[in-house]
């Protein structure tokens, strides 16, 4: 009797912690590789820079003295001392997320329409196609690319024999060069939530808004759009937040006139070797794209909970 | 004058399946009609021909006078409810009675007079702000049936209208429908695969089986006089006897063999022809004792199940063909015969059903 009721609570006990560990892995994995180093980032943007290893004071600590402390908004105050040097970088930065973000958006939609609408074997054949650049470097991607674009490439290579053209056009160190590379990379990102969200949109939705009278222009604005607005949302985040940090390809593909954030977080960090100052920018970086998100993220909750229906009134009538 | 819809001929084929073959029908104004099938028979396809979400491969739909080829479905004096209601989820209720009239240019008071109309009509009123997901499954059905007549179209079309309520809110919606159908003097096509819903809807069934319209007619003559051992088979119980007509005389033949039956038949069948005879369950009586009557047959209980008001058997005569029928309890006193027991089955032959091979 003893003996199988210590055995249950084993098994209970196995059970628990069984489920809890499945939950605490990933939640482990987060606190190790993405906590911490956040934490980190944010102790060192608050500290002194010093020459060594790490090329920083600690934050506090404890010596012969007692308690210590290197705390200090130095960092913030020089890059509002300075706002105009960071101003430009983060602008560009951002502009070039965004327009980058736009069109993905623009190409991503129709493509995943396309792929959502198609039939089965078709859907998955076009998905792969999608997933397929992602399992090749994004490096080596991008110096294809750099190989199509040069003057002496691909495409100015097909022009001229062609007859298209009299001589090379110069399309490497542009902005289209840049946008190629970004829309290239990103593309992937925006299409699969918004192909997410298409493939569940019920067909018979469509065909009751064609029944009471409305033309293909009026479908999309009134059903497909509004309908579509959490994969619009979902694939704008997934290009913007990366592509605002993005670093290899306007080093690569683009002209040296065009300073962006990652790469004065790049200088800062290896070349000046100053960590408190690059840790700086970076969490006013990180502030700046979260709090706007955050914000958005509560006030649809809000909506949500104002929405939910009262049981009682929906049973009655 | 001509019907309000002709349908001529009309085939559909999906790659190498024909989903709709050759159907020619015709619907009066103000009908109620019932599409009558299994899954897979065709009739939501033919359905949605006639909404025009797709164009028939063969024939001719004519509304009100008006060939449809080529017209778009707004374009159409027709709605389509649909089984799954399509309730746009992001719009309140309001506007998904108001999407089609706003469509058509309706703005302002006047589109809100007319959409509170509807609400009444379909008893939702002060419900015109709630979305979609915040609704029953009764309320939203009566949403989809609002915004479907928004346009007041001179046909309605709908695709298993009941399928998604249960039993209970289903039946009393049944009459809730009926009751609007002829408010409004709407011509109503129904699709169900639901025979007592079809019943009871229905001023005229068509039962489709394979693609083909099989039978239409009233649901009392369907099921009375069927035309087939299909539709026999297909609407309620019935029991099946083959043989060859013995003899005949002006108003009834005889078929021999094992079993000796008489069935009123006024067509002109030699003797000779192999028929089928067919006899529900309830015209058949079952007793202890001979009785005399035309068409008496020795058979033995199989099976009995008792369901309270009446009770199903299934019996076997001794050259082993079953019959099954219904006894009615009139008296609580009678004792039923029970498993193994002989008795006597005996119909009029008036009630028995002759179908032509």
């Amino acid at each position: 009797m003893m003996g199988r009721s210590m055995w249950k609570y084993l098994v209970n006990v196995q059970a628990v912690t069984g489920r809890r560990l499945v939950i605490a892995l990933p939640l482990i994995w987060l606190a190790v590789f993405f906590f911490l180093p956040l934490v980190e980032t944010l102790q060192v943007s608050f500290t002194l820079p010093r020459r060594g290893i790490p090329p920083y004071e600690p934050l506090w600590g404890i010596d012969d003295d007692g308690f210590f402390t290197n705390f200090t908004t130095g960092n913030y105050a020089l890059l509002l001392q300075y706002w105009s040097d960071y101003f430009g970088p983060a602008f560009n930065s951002i502009k070039l997320a965004f327009f980058s973000t736009l069109v993905c958006l623009l190409f991503a939609y129709p493509m995943a329409w396309l792929i959502a609408r198609s039939n089965e074997k078709w859907r998955t054949i076009l998905l792969v196609l999608v997933m397929l650049p992602f399992w090749t470097s994004s490096l080596l991607r991008i110096y294809a690319l750099i190989g199509s674009l040069n003057p002496n490439g691909f495409i100015n290579a097909a022009g001229l024999w062609l007859g298209l053209i009299d001589a090379p056009i110069q399309m490497m160190q542009t902005d289209f060069s840049i946008y190629m590379g970004m829309v290239l990379t990103y593309l992937p990102l925006m299409i699969l939530p918004l192909y997410a969200v298409m493939v569940r949109l019920d067909a018979d939705l469509l065909d009751a808004a064609a029944d009471l009278g409305g033309s293909g222009v009026q479908i999309f604005r009134t059903i497909i759009l509004p309908l579509t607005v959490p994969g619009i949302i979902a694939g704008s985040l997934l290009v913007f937040i990366p592509a605002v940090g993005e670093f290899v390809i306007p080093a690569l593909l683009g002209g040296p006139d065009q300073l962006m954030m990652g790469k004065v977080l790049w200088t800062e960090f290896f070349r000046n070797r100053d960590w408190p100052v690059a840790s700086a920018i970076a969490m006013l970086l990180l502030a700046i794209l979260t709090v706007p998100i955050i914000y958005a993220r509560y006030q649809d909750g809000r909506d949500a909970a104002a929405e939910k229906p009262n049981p009682k009134q929906a049973e009655a009538g | 004058m001509a019907p309000f819809i002709r349908l001529k001929s009309i085939s559909k084929q999906f790659a190498d399946v024909v989903a709709v073959d050759d159907v020619s029908l015709d619907i009066e104004k103000g009908e109620l009609f019932c599409l009558l099938g299994a899954s897979g028979c065709g009739k939501s396809t033919l359905l949605r021909l006639l909404a025009g979400f797709e164009p028939p491969t063969k024939g001719t739909i004519e509304i009100d006078g008006q060939d449809m080829a080529g017209v778009a479905p707004a374009d159409r004096p027709v709605n389509f409810m649909f089984q799954s209601y399509a309730l746009f989820p992001h719009m309140s209720v309001a506007n998904n009675i108001g999407y089609g009239l706003r469509r058509a240019g309706m703005r302002g008071t006047e589109l809100a007079e007319r959409v509170d109309s509807l609400l009444k009509l379909v008893r939702l009123h002060k419900l015109g702000g709630r979305k979609p997901h915040q609704l029953s499954g009764g309320q939203r059905q009566r949403v989809a049936l609002a915004r479907a007549l928004a346009r007041r179209p001179k046909l309605l079309l709908l695709d298993e209208p009941l399928a998604a309520l249960d039993k209970k809110l289903r039946e009393d919606t049944q009459f809730e429908l009926v009751d609007i159908q002829e408010k409004l003097g709407t011509t109503f096509i129904v699709v169900t695969h639901d025979q007592e819903e079809a019943m009871t809807l229905a001023g005229r069934i068509g039962i489709m089986d394979a693609g083909q319209l099989v039978q239409v007619d009233a649901p009392r003559r369907l099921y009375e006089r069927p035309k087939s051992s299909f539709v026999a088979d297909f609407l309620g119980t019935i029991s099946f006897v083959d043989g060859v007509v013995a003899s005949r005389d002006k108003t009834s033949i005889t078929i021999g063999g094992d079993l000796n039956i008489c069935a009123a038949c006024g067509d002109d069948l030699p003797v000779g022809a192999a028929v089928k005879l067919a006899i529900r369950p309830e015209k058949i009586n079952l007793s202890r004792s001979k009785s005399g009557d035309v068409n008496e047959i020795e058979v033995v209980v199989e099976d009995l199940a008792y369901l309270g008001f009446a009770t199903n058997y299934r019996v076997k005569t001794a050259s082993g063909q079953m019959f099954k029928l219904q006894q009615q309890q009139r008296r609580s006193l009678d004792t039923p015969l029970s498993w193994g027991e002989t008795g006597y089955v005996h119909f009029d032959p008036q009630d028995v059903i002759v179908l032509q091979h």
